[in-house]
């Protein structure tokens, strides 16, 4: 075989050169999108807040659909998690949605656990695209991607402060999760109480360390309005699938004797900010982040709990692989050692029990040269039984016949005397 | 499926989003370029690229202009188009074809490619991994057939046989100016069915076509390859135009003119509307091939070396000792 030499002239520092025409790869972003636009887009949002926040109405209002049929049953104990996937269409964008919600958060008198499931959740998520990911054979392009991508963290209008509640889950969430925290219901608190509110969320979010989801600021087309709604945060949102007649138009809007809240009114609500930002700027890169940020960091764990090392700064990585494939031998090592004991096991079993057989064949055998051998001797003892009387009746026969013939004797020789004296004689002689 | 009412959603902003992430992360295409010296391999870069992309070899003295060795050359240059940023690296593979006993000239280049999947594969299953693994896996090798008009050396056999498993190929026939159109059709019809008798999937492989669309675009392609290029570096005035050509005696033969050479054909393939796709099949089909078969492979076979020991980066692991193995086997 021929040896190789292999020249690596540009690593990382590749020399930029001037093109002198129209190549024609200014292309690859419209053929890149028209590959995704031919797949079709996932992306998942996790809706957690108390019962009773609109948090349904308020994804119909979102995409302007009615999701669900019938409203969620709130008498489960726990906090549940119900997904629901839609798929929708824009122009040629086909997109799977799935919708998720807490169903019966907060309702509980001890609500330590209540993150817990939420929890569970997400990293679920995590672990189904980890065990796709790690198959020998896999089909990653078209698995159906369910982690989650955003979390709208649905904060109760009470116009003070952060629940405990929700400082706990927030905490819980922010290193598995992009969280957007918003105020449900906002039109339940006046404009000015608004401001205040929203002030004393974000203090309490810093002072207590949650890293919510940040609108990415480094791309330059879209860094100006992103920084913005970031000083917008937590978006003060009303939800509605009703509409109203305003002027001569229809608008999503909540009607009250007093006035109406219509939902798409930059001076009323947030809802048109939180929109901009979760769908029309922003969602791909919270798919991203999601996969290489929150992803990552579960994987990095996952791996590590399963006792998988990476590296020692002078040696070479230790691959994964070689790792994987130490613990595999272990496993067939136990494998095939479970499985020779269950040999022996058997093997011993079958001993015992052939044992056995021939002790009971054993005894059968005995058993019958008993009986036969006890038949054997009543046989003979009948025998003889038979001979002694057989012997008998001759002897009897014998004395039957000498009687007669001396009787006929007798009656030959004499008168009655003689036959009288001879018959004295034979009862002396019988007697 | 529900359709969003009157009211506009946005969902579709996700395609300049798409856009706008691509244009920021910039692209990555390696092509590798095979076949005897001569045949205008690293002119052809140039003119599909319109930049020297491609260093010609150097020709010095006889002893030194083939070597002794079949050498692997790769060069990176960054090109921008419009915004699009490109991190174009071309593999060069002097040597290849040039000697007279050619036997396992495929061996080295076939090497090559399986260590880029092996170095992909080694940073994919880091625990700690980079946010965008440096993907330096051969998308397509573009194979150079000399315009013999015949048909198919056993070399172009046995390398395409071998290569079209592992690597997208894309063949090409090479200083086509040396045919006449007759000559041409008929030499790429022998070679058309000389690959389908031979069991050779070229690019773009029929079991990969994902719809009927697909399927339409490509049968026309298959149709027409392999393209018949003409390379060229120089400008001359055509028509009171100046256009890429070779000038001869009996006239110029203008390189991006599809009634004198298949050119263009073949740039619009690999740059204008399969490039994506060439990209896909080699990261979702090639290198999943090969993924499935190292982890296979090295299971069952204990790892002689002790974990923690000092090791020389070349012969790094375990696993890279027995991919050593298994290049000899190919």
């Amino acid at each position: 075989m021929a040896a190789t030499e292999i020249a690596r002239q540009a690593g990382e520092g590749a020399r930029a050169v001037p093109l002198a025409g129209h190549v024609g790869f200014d292309s690859m972003p419209d053929q890149l999108v028209n590959k995704s636009v031919n797949h079709g887009f996932c992306f998942n949002i996790l809706c957690v807040g108390e019962t009773g926040l609109g948090k349904s109405t308020l994804m119909d209002t979102l995409f302007n659909t009615k999701f669900e049929g019938e409203p969620t049953q709130h008498n489960q104990p726990g906090v549940q998690l119900k997904s629901n996937t839609y798929e929708l269409q824009e122009s040629n964008v086909r997109l799977k949605l799935t919708v998720v919600n807490t169903v019966g958060f907060g309702d509980q008198i001890n609500k330590e656990d209540s993150y817990k499931s939420i929890v569970e959740f997400i990293d679920t998520q995590f672990e189904a695209y980890l065990q796709e990911e790690l198959k020998i054979k896999r089909t990653l392009h078209s698995y159906h991607d369910t982690r989650i991508h955003a979390c709208l963290y649905f904060i109760a209008p009470t116009g003070h402060s952060l629940k405990s509640l929700d400082l706990v889950t927030m905490k819980k969430l922010d290193s598995k999760v992009n969280i957007i925290p918003i105020i449900a219901k906002s039109d339940a608190i006046s404009k000015s109480e608004l401001t205040k509110f929203k002030i004393k969320i974000t203090s309490e979010l810093v002072s207590n360390g949650v890293q919510i989801y940040q609108f990415p600021t480094d791309d330059e087309t879209v860094a100006e309005i992103n920084s913005t709604m970031n000083g917008h945060l937590p978006f003060a949102v009303v939800g509605s699938t009703e509409e109203v007649k305003i002027g001569n138009k229809m608008v999503k809007a909540r009607q009250y004797p007093w006035g109406t809240v219509q939902v798409e009114n930059e001076n009323h609500c947030d809802f048109v900010k939180l929109r901009e930002m979760l769908i029309r700027v922003n969602m791909e890169d919270l798919r991203e982040q999601t996969h290489t940020r929150h992803y990552e960091l579960y994987r990095r764990c996952k791996l590590e709990e399963m006792g998988f090392k990476d590296t020692d700064p002078d040696c070479k990585p230790f691959s994964l692989q070689e790792t994987y494939e130490a613990k595999r031998n272990e496993f067939m090592g136990d494998l095939q050692k479970k499985e020779e004991e269950m040999r022996q096991m058997f093997v011993q079993r079958v001993k015992e029990k052939e044992a056995e057989l021939k002790e009971a064949e054993k005894e059968l055998h005995e058993k019958f040269d008993r009986l036969k051998k006890l038949h054997q001797d009543e046989k003979k003892k009948l025998e003889d039984k038979k001979k002694s009387l057989d012997d008998e009746l001759n002897g009897f026969k014998q004395k039957k016949t000498a009687a007669e013939l001396l009787q006929s004797q007798a009656q030959q020789a004499g008168g009655s005397t003689t036959l009288k004296r001879d018959k004295e004689r034979k009862n002396i002689r019988l007697q | 499926v529900a359709t969003v009412g009157l009211f506009y959603v946005g969902i579709d902003a996700i395609l300049e989003q798409m856009r706008r992430k691509a244009m920021k992360q910039g692209f990555e295409l390696n092509i590798m370029i095979v076949g005897q010296s001569g045949l205008g391999k690293s002119t052809l870069m140039n003119t599909l690229f319109k930049s020297k992309v491609s260093r010609k070899s150097v020709v010095s003295t006889p002893e030194e202009r083939i070597p002794k060795t079949i050498e692997i050359k790769s060069i990176s240059h960054d090109i921008e188009e419009k915004g699009v940023r490109m991190k174009l690296t071309v593999i060069d593979t002097p040597g290849f074809g040039d000697h007279i006993n050619n036997e396992n000239c495929w061996q080295p280049i076939m090497k090559f490619i399986n260590d880029q999947y092996e170095q992909y594969l080694q940073e994919e299953i880091n625990i700690d991994r980079k946010k965008r693994i440096p993907d330096s896996r051969v998308h397509c090798c573009m194979y150079f057939i000399p315009p013999t008009g015949h048909c198919l050396r056993p070399l172009d056999v046995e390398f395409m046989s071998r290569l079209s498993k592992v690597v997208n190929i894309v063949p090409v026939i090479a200083k086509a100016d040396t045919l006449t159109l007759e000559e041409r059709d008929f030499f790429k019809q022998t070679i058309r069915e000389e690959l389908r008798a031979n069991g050779i999937d070229v690019y773009p492989q029929k079991e990969f076509d994902e719809d009927s669309d697909d399927r339409m675009i490509n049968d026309k392609i298959r149709e027409m390859i392999p393209f018949a290029v003409v390379g060229s570096n120089q400008e001359y005035q055509v028509n009171g135009k100046r256009l890429l050509g070779r000038k001869t005696k009996w006239g110029t033969i203008e390189v991006e003119n599809i009634a004198h050479c298949e050119f263009a054909h073949l740039r619009d393939l690999l740059i204008r509307t399969h490039m994506q796709n060439i990209k896909d099949i080699t990261s979702s089909i090639h290198y999943e091939v090969y993924r499935v078969r190292r982890l296979n492979e090295t299971n069952g076979q204990p790892n002689a070396q002790p974990p923690n020991t000092l090791v020389n980066p070349q012969q790094a692991n375990g696993v890279a000792a027995q991919h050593q193995v298994l290049t000899h086997e190919m």
